[in-house]
């Protein structure tokens, strides 16, 4: 079979994902298109040699309903053959749909493939395409329903980690994302969004505060507290009668933000690349998804990870740098602690508390800046992995070529 | 038509009047429910019917709802035919549609109590009115004996009223009052009771036939599961649900999935989806154990099943309460309250005074609540006699005595009381923990002499345990039991033994807490635990409660009785050193838990504990599916340990009717009521499944889950309790 190979990869940055956000007034399509664009015109590309186009789109309704995949590659003026199909692993989409573009370069089904995501959470609130899990009785009651912020204050308060913990982690986060702007770490990928005008409408990452500190951060009240007290503490409380009174440390200071954007990354086979004239970033090692305990919903990432370097035949020491989505403090201090991760090997440009998490498009942004990063600090190893809705877990491990 | 009489006026509307003969109330029994459809036929084809107006021929209310005991039996009793079950289950639903799709308008004049099915009649009909009558209770309680309604009342509820009240409604079977119900949109008018009829026939003579729903126009209140607003009620509804049932109750999720899928769809769709969830539930072993011991037992002890039938009837008058205590001042208020003339005696005047205020408190709170009238409120005080005076027990039809537990002081008691007492007059000891047939040694008319045994609160509680000792007569039993239906209480009767029933057992899901400790489990997971078994509150909170230093007490004192026969509990232990070194419990704010002095700030855990029991049990619990076991584990712990009490209380002849150690346990101390109780647990699980855990807990766990031979015997014959015992009341 033949190896996946990573070509590119561009993002949009991530715009403020409420009315007053800088791309409330670019649609979701747009967002899309803009990626594809890129990546068709950074590389030159015949794009009727890409196959297909794999975008994740968590809340696909309305304007990102319809399969915004095809509608936005026939937008982006692709080739008539290009296929396009939008996939939903909650807030791994935007990787999943990378490790389907790998998959499909894998098994010989395509050349080149696109793997991205896109999430326009301003124009789209999140919850906007509703769903049985957390509505329909059948399935709330048995899977111990609770909002993702309650699951995150449980793992901090069953792993151990206080407010000032979960605070001091997104202090650095902001920091580092702060720190990576400044260097410049991220002009490689990110590509300013255009209005209707072709103007540049946002060329940078709008929610960062890297200045904020401790003190900023303690003085937010926890998001989930209220709603957890009505009823969802008792809820996760029944299945995890181990753990007594919830601490609430989460706040909108130490979880992801709401934000819009969109990704694409380029993936293809070693032959596609050298006929289309493009050298190979990195290789696409493996790829794994699991579920896992749905009430705390969170932290998948663990075994996602210890399944996936198992059956690379790799030891958590293997790997150079490690990429978790932010999407709340307490998950990434849990994958750090469960698997002995050091802090300076994990997130080292900042996150998704700094920078935001476009639901869908995620995990393809991640995946371009932990490719970058390798190349800056000149590094081989990377996994990426994102916590996801439901209880399940997602990763890819990439090696530089 | 036997139960419904019609009568055409000269405007064509037809009046139906509900009246089950030879019955008190109307319910919906099989014949009610076969003669429903006959006149909705009727209504829809005969031309000479304009319009219809239904109300009932009892002044006691308009209907009680189902009959459970017909639910009970036939195509319902479980394990056959499920396409039968659902046609019978089908009918009512069917002839409710019908009737609200007849084309003609249907009011209904509502001249007292709605409940269950009776108010998911009138919720069939295009309007209703109901007597201006704060007696009046209109509701839908059926999650109380572990069903919902299933006679439309899920569908058309959420459809009148919005999906939110209608599941706070439903979920915990409140009533309104006619008020109440015109507020939340449940009916439509409310007028003096004897205009109710009236008023209906004149809205039948304009009103339109067509309900809500049927509307083109018809948009739920509230918004369905997947309107914005209307998910966030079900994604709060579900977090709800979970948090009070702990998952324990079939009724509570099955009512939930009928409310979801059926507002989605149109009323006969939805009204199908309502019976298959109602006829899964009814045929669970939870709603059948639920229905036989909250309702059908419940109701066979209150109205005096466990009485000498011989005995002729007593009608207490004057009652004597000595000691004025919690449990004294509390017995006095419900005497009172049933019109019992009372005298309350204590050591002081002030004593016997501070009795009688509890009682004036709650009186003045109904009074303030518009539940009681200033005249009738005095009256009932007047009736309580605080005093000292021993002269004032002469007339007394009772005597109860609620001093200290202590032989000497109730002796005393006992012979100061009797030199007043006229024959027959009986003599109870309200004692929880002093076997009976001691106490009557000090008294000089032994067969006069019974244990009543009320619990605290007493004005809550609804139990009384009668114990016989071993003279007591049938004559004192029948005048106690007398007594016990008059104050309107649930009595079950039981033999002499340390601790009685209730006490006996209840103490026993302390002590599995306490062994559990003692084995490492840490204290919050064993609270909730327990919580989640379905007992009201954890094995250590409870523990708490009780008060530490008297669990201490007890082991004591039962150490010195039973000499090198006593084995200790494991964790015993903790419970002395805890009391050493002063901590009681709730009452002096010290036990395993600190209680803040603040009023409604939370307790928490003596961070002390972690010292005296370390936790070192973790394994199996978390994240992995191994937790479900392991939990589950725990639970079959606390509630067997229980059960197997009460089949060794069986076995020594404590109780000998599964109906009073079945519904004493749920009223008594709270067991875990999905179960129906211990004895329904046996019988649920299956008695030879039973047996065989209990091996393997005995093996692990120690002696304290041996099960007494005659349950063995009954296992290996595949018997069961309510089989063996229970006669025709067997359920499943």
């Amino acid at each position: 079979m033949a190896q996946a190979f990573i070509y590119d990869a561009v993002r949009t940055p991530r715009g403020k994902g409420k009315k007053d956000g800088s791309l409330h007034e670019i649609t979701a399509l747009s967002l899309a298109v803009q990626a594809l664009e890129a990546i068709r015109d950074r590389n030159d590309l015949d794009t009727g040699r890409v196959d297909d186009v794999i975008l994740g789109c968590v809340a696909p309704v309305g304007e990102q309903g319809a399969d915004i995949a095809r509608t936005a590659v026939l937008g982006a003026g692709y080739a008539q053959a290009t296929a396009g199909v939008q996939v939903n692993r909650f807030c791994a989409s935007g990787l999943e749909a990378c490790n389907m573009a790998a998959a499909k370069v894998a098994s010989g089904e395509a050349d080149f493939a696109i793997g991205g995501g896109v999430e326009s959470m301003s124009r789209v609130p999140m919850g906007s395409d509703g769903g049985a899990w957390p509505i329909d009785p059948s399935a709330a009651f048995p899977a111990y329903f609770v909002p993702q912020g309650v699951s995150a204050d449980m793992i901090a308060t069953k792993y151990g980690f206080s407010r000032d913990d979960v605070d001091a982690y997104a202090v650095e986060s902001q920091k580092r994302a702060g720190r990576s702007w400044a260097e410049g770490r991220f002009k490689n990928s990110v590509i300013p969004v255009k209005d209707q005008l072709g103007l540049t409408r946002l060329d940078h990452d709008e929610l960062m505060r890297p200045q904020t500190d401790m003190q900023a951060l303690a003085a937010l009240n926890p998001a989930f507290q209220m709603m957890g007290e009505m009823a969802f503490d008792a809820v996760i409380g029944q299945r995890y009668p181990e753990v007594g009174r919830l601490n609430h440390v989460h706040t909108p200071g130490n979880s992801s933000g709401i934000v819009d954007g969109a990704a694409a990354v380029l993936i293809g086979s070693e032959e596609a690349g050298k006929a289309a004239g493009l050298k190979p970033r990195a290789r696409v090692r493996g790829t794994a998804s699991i579920g896992s305990e749905p009430s705390i919903m969170l932290t998948g990432p663990e075994p996602v990870t210890r399944k996936l370097l198992g059956k690379l035949g790799m030891e958590v020491g293997d790997i150079d740098l490690y990429e978790l989505n932010e999407a709340f403090a307490a998950v990434v201090l849990r994958y750090m602690q469960a698997l002995e991760i050091p802090h300076d090997k994990i997130n080292v440009c900042g996150g998704a508390i700094a920078m935001g998490h476009p639901l869908g498009a995620t995990g393809a942004m991640i995946l371009g800046t932990v490719l970058d990063e390798l190349e800056r600090s000149d590094k081989s190893t990377a996994l990426v992995t994102l916590c996801i809705g439901g209880g399940m877990g997602t990763a890819m491990v990439i090696e530089r070529v | 038509m036997e139960n419904f009489k019609i009568d055409v006026d000269a405007d064509g509307i037809a009046l139906i009047t509900f009246d089950v003969p030879g019955r008190s109330m109307n319910t919906l029994t099989s014949g009610v429910m076969k003669e429903i459809p006959e006149w909705v036929e009727r209504v829809k084809t005969d031309d000479a019917i304009k319009g219809v107006v239904l109300t009932s021929g009892k002044a006691t209310g308009f209907c009680a709802g189902a009959d459970l005991g017909d639910m009970a039996e036939g195509v319902f009793s479980g394990g056959g035919d499920l396409q039968a079950a659902y046609d019978a289950g089908w009918r009512l639903n069917a002839a409710l549609r019908a009737l609200e799709t007849c084309g003609k308008p249907v009011a209904a004049a509502i001249n007292g109590l709605a409940l269950g099915g009776g108010l998911e009649l009138t919720l069939a009909c295009h309007h209703r009115v109901v007597a201006d009558d704060s007696k009046v209770q209109l509701g839908l309680p059926e999650i109380k004996v572990g069903l919902f309604p299933g006679g439309g009342g899920t569908q058309r509820l959420p459809r009148l009223i919005g999906v939110q009240n209608a599941l706070m409604q439903i979920s915990e079977g409140k009533s309104w009052r006619p008020k109440d119900a015109l507020a939340a949109g449940v009916v439509h008018q409310v007028v003096p009771a004897a205009e109710v009829v009236q008023t209906a026939k004149d809205w039948v003579k304009t009103g339109k036939g067509v309900q809500p729903w049927d509307e083109k126009s018809f948009k739920l209140p509230g918004g369905g599961p997947y309107h914005p607003a209307g998910s966030q009620v079900f994604i709060m509804g579900n977090a709800m649900l979970r948090k009070q049932s702990y998952g324990n109750y079939p009724a509570v999720l099955n009512m939930m999935k009928a409310v979801y899928e059926g507002v989605q769809l149109p009323m006969d769709a939805a009204l199908r989806v309502e019976t298959r969830y109602f006829i899964k539930t009814l045929m669970t072993p939870q709603a059948r154990a639920m229905i036989r011991s909250l309702f059908l037992s419940k109701q066979e002890l209150d109205k005096g099943a466990l009485r000498p039938a011989k005995e002729p009837k007593s009608d207490p008058k004057k009652v004597t309460v000595l000691g004025a205590g919690m449990m004294g001042a509390g017995i006095a208020y419900v005497q009172a309250m049933a019109g019992i003339e009372t005298v309350l005696i204590d050591q002081s005047q002030e004593a016997a005074e501070k009795g009688k205020a509890y009682a004036v408190g709650l009186i003045e709170k109904r009074v303030s609540r518009g539940q009681m009238t200033r005249e009738k409120a005095d009256a009932t005080l007047a009736l309580i006699t605080p005093t000292t005076d021993y002269a004032l027990v002469k007339g007394s039809d009772l005597v109860i005595e609620a001093v200290f537990e202590s032989r000497e002081i109730k002796a005393d008691v006992t012979k100061k009381a009797e030199a007043q007492l006229e024959a027959g007059a009986v003599f109870g000891s309200n004692t929880s923990t002093l076997p009976i047939t001691g106490l009557a040694e000090a008294s000089v008319r032994p067969e006069d002499f019974i244990g009543i045994h009320f619990f605290s609160p007493v004005d809550k509680m609804m139990l009384v345990e009668i114990i016989m000792g071993e003279k007591t007569g049938q004559a004192a039993l029948a005048k106690a039991l007398d007594y016990v239906m008059k104050i309107k209480k649930t009595p079950i009767v039981v033999n002499d033994s340390r601790g009685f029933y209730t006490s006996r057992c209840f103490a026993t899901y302390l002590t599995e807490g306490m062994a559990m400790l003692k084995e490492g489990y840490s204290p919050t997971l064993i609270d909730n635990v327990g919580r989640m078994t379905g007992m009201p509150r954890g094995p250590l909170e409870m523990h708490d409660d009780v008060a530490l230093d008297l669990s201490y007490k007890i082991a004591k004192q039962t150490k010195l009785d039973l000499g090198d026969a006593y084995v200790p509990n494991p964790g015993e232990d903790i419970v002395a050193a805890m009391v050493e070194g002063g901590r009681y419990g709730r009452k002096n704010g010290k036990g395993f838990y600190d209680y803040p002095e603040q009023k409604g700030s939370p307790k928490t855990l003596w961070p002390g504990l972690a010292e005296l029991a370390p936790t070192t049990q973790t394994e199996g619990f978390g994240e992995g599916p191994s937790a479900f076991d392991s939990v589950d584990g725990l639970k079959t712990r606390l509630l067997y340990r229980q059960a197997v009490e009460a089949a060794r209380c069986w076995d020594e002849g404590v109780v000998d009717d599964p109906r009073e150690a079945d519904v004493g346990a749920i009223l008594g101390w709270g067991f875990a009521p999905w179960s129906g109780g211990p004895i329904s647990l046996i019988d649920g699980v299956g008695t030879k499944a039973f047996v065989e855990t209990c091996d393997r807990l005995a093996e692990t766990h120690g002696d304290r889950f041996k099960v007494p031979q005659f349950l063995r015997d009954m296992a290996a014959k595949g018997e069961t309790f309510y089989g063996k015992f229970g006669g025709k009341k067997a359920a499943a």
